[in-house]
């Protein structure tokens, strides 16, 4: 194992985010599709940080959120969550399901709506997996879906398991989903792609990109 | 004059020690563990946010004690009794250990939560420290506070509600 995750460059996390970008514009797409309305992601944003920092990005570790969470299985590991604020999530399975009681904002929670939620994760996660998969060239395969409606920081932790082994620091590859209409305007719905740390080496490898790479 | 902050938050993979009348506290334990170790009569008291079983499993370059059952529990207590804890009037409390999602796989990492509490169990046992009270396990997120003054941990889920142990 290289020196997770210091011995990455600019470079490196220049790549993560176009890998990001990749995924999360297929996964838009089909999130659009899915609800009938435009839905952007914005480039990623690829950042190393404590995993404190990483629960202050969604709010801090009490903020309750509604999250998807895949795990990425095959060549490259790792973790995928889609996060949006239990009010986002129910506006979003509204439109899916035309429904307009399947509340996930406090329990006890809606069978269908869950179901529904986690049927959204599933595709948009599905599309960002494939697109990234058809990139790099890697078998990545996902979980079955799980859903969870508890506080950030009960829910993220999950995902550092892997590399809490290695580090106290995680690379986090981070995207913001944006409405071109108003009715969402304000989701803070997001997408975390969090690779397992042997992942980073195989995904650079597959790509023809040393470790060591210092180019620009 | 230093103003001191009523309650001290630990962090993930952290620990810390207070005196009454602070309280500490530590937000959003998962499959994670809080451990609460105190002497009730002094009124001091420690929190671990416990990450991870066994330091064993480690293969950074700098350990993080705080992070791992097996050097969380022990550096918890050193700082208890350098804070002017008495090692025989220690008592411990703990939270958290919940499983977040439901999933048939059989990755070992998926029970972490079980895990972590049966080594911060193991441990407090190995100092001979009792868990005078507990709440583990199940599927909910937890944030925890720890009030040395009347040695009673506050618990807040989203999902169940609140109550004191």
């Amino acid at each position: 194992m290289k020196t997770y995750p210091f011995r990455l460059t600019n470079f490196h996390l220049d790549i993560l985010k176009e890998i990001g970008n990749i995924g999360a514009g297929n996964a838009a797409t089909s999130l659009s599709k899915i609800l009938n309305r435009t839905i952007n992601m914005n480039v990623p944003d690829v950042q190393i940080m404590s995993f404190d920092d990483m629960m202050e990005r969604l709010g801090g570790h009490e903020k309750e959120i509604a999250s998807v969470f895949i795990r990425i299985e095959g060549d490259a590991p790792g973790s995928i969550f889609f996060v949006l604020t239990p009010e986002e999530a129910s506006m979003f399975i509204s439109d899916m399901i035309g429904v307009e009681d399947n509340h996930l904002q406090a329990p006890p929670y809606n069978d269908l709506a869950i179901s529904a939620y986690m049927e959204l994760g599933n595709i948009v996660s599905g599309s960002y997996l494939s697109a990234l998969s058809d990139f790099t060239n890697l078998n990545m395969q996902p979980s079955v879906p799980s859903v969870s409606i508890d506080m950030v920081g009960a829910i993220l932790t999950f995902g550092l398991m892997e590399l809490s082994n290695i580090s106290d620091q995680v690379i986090l590859i981070d995207t913001k989903l944006t409405d071109e209409l108003d009715k969402y305007s304000d989701i803070t719905g997001r997408f975390f792609l969090l690779l397992d740390p042997d992942s980073f080496d195989k995904i650079f490898d597959s790509l023809g990109i040393a470790e060591d790479d210092q180019n620009r | 004059m230093i103003k001191i902050d009523d309650i001290v938050k630990v962090g993930i993979a952290d620990l810390n020690v207070v005196q009454a009348p602070q309280k500490i506290r530590t937000s959003g334990l998962g499959s994670c563990v809080g451990v609460v170790i105190f002497d009730v009569s002094m009124k001091i008291a420690g929190l671990a946010h416990v990450m991870l079983p066994d330091s064993n499993m480690f293969r950074g370059e700098q350990l993080n004690r705080a992070k791992y059952a097996d050097t969380a529990v022990p550096d918890l207590v050193e700082a208890v009794l350098q804070l002017g804890g008495r090692k025989y009037a220690l008592k411990a409390k703990m939270a958290g250990g919940a499983q977040m999602f439901q999933f048939t796989s059989g990755n070992d990492m998926m029970r972490i939560g079980n895990r972590n509490i049966e080594e911060v169990k193991n441990q407090l046992d190995l100092l001979h420290i009792p868990i005078v009270a507990e709440d583990v396990g199940g599927q909910n997120g937890r944030t925890i506070e720890f009030d040395p003054s009347t040695g009673l941990l506050h618990i807040r889920t989203v999902n169940q509600g609140t109550k004191e142990i």
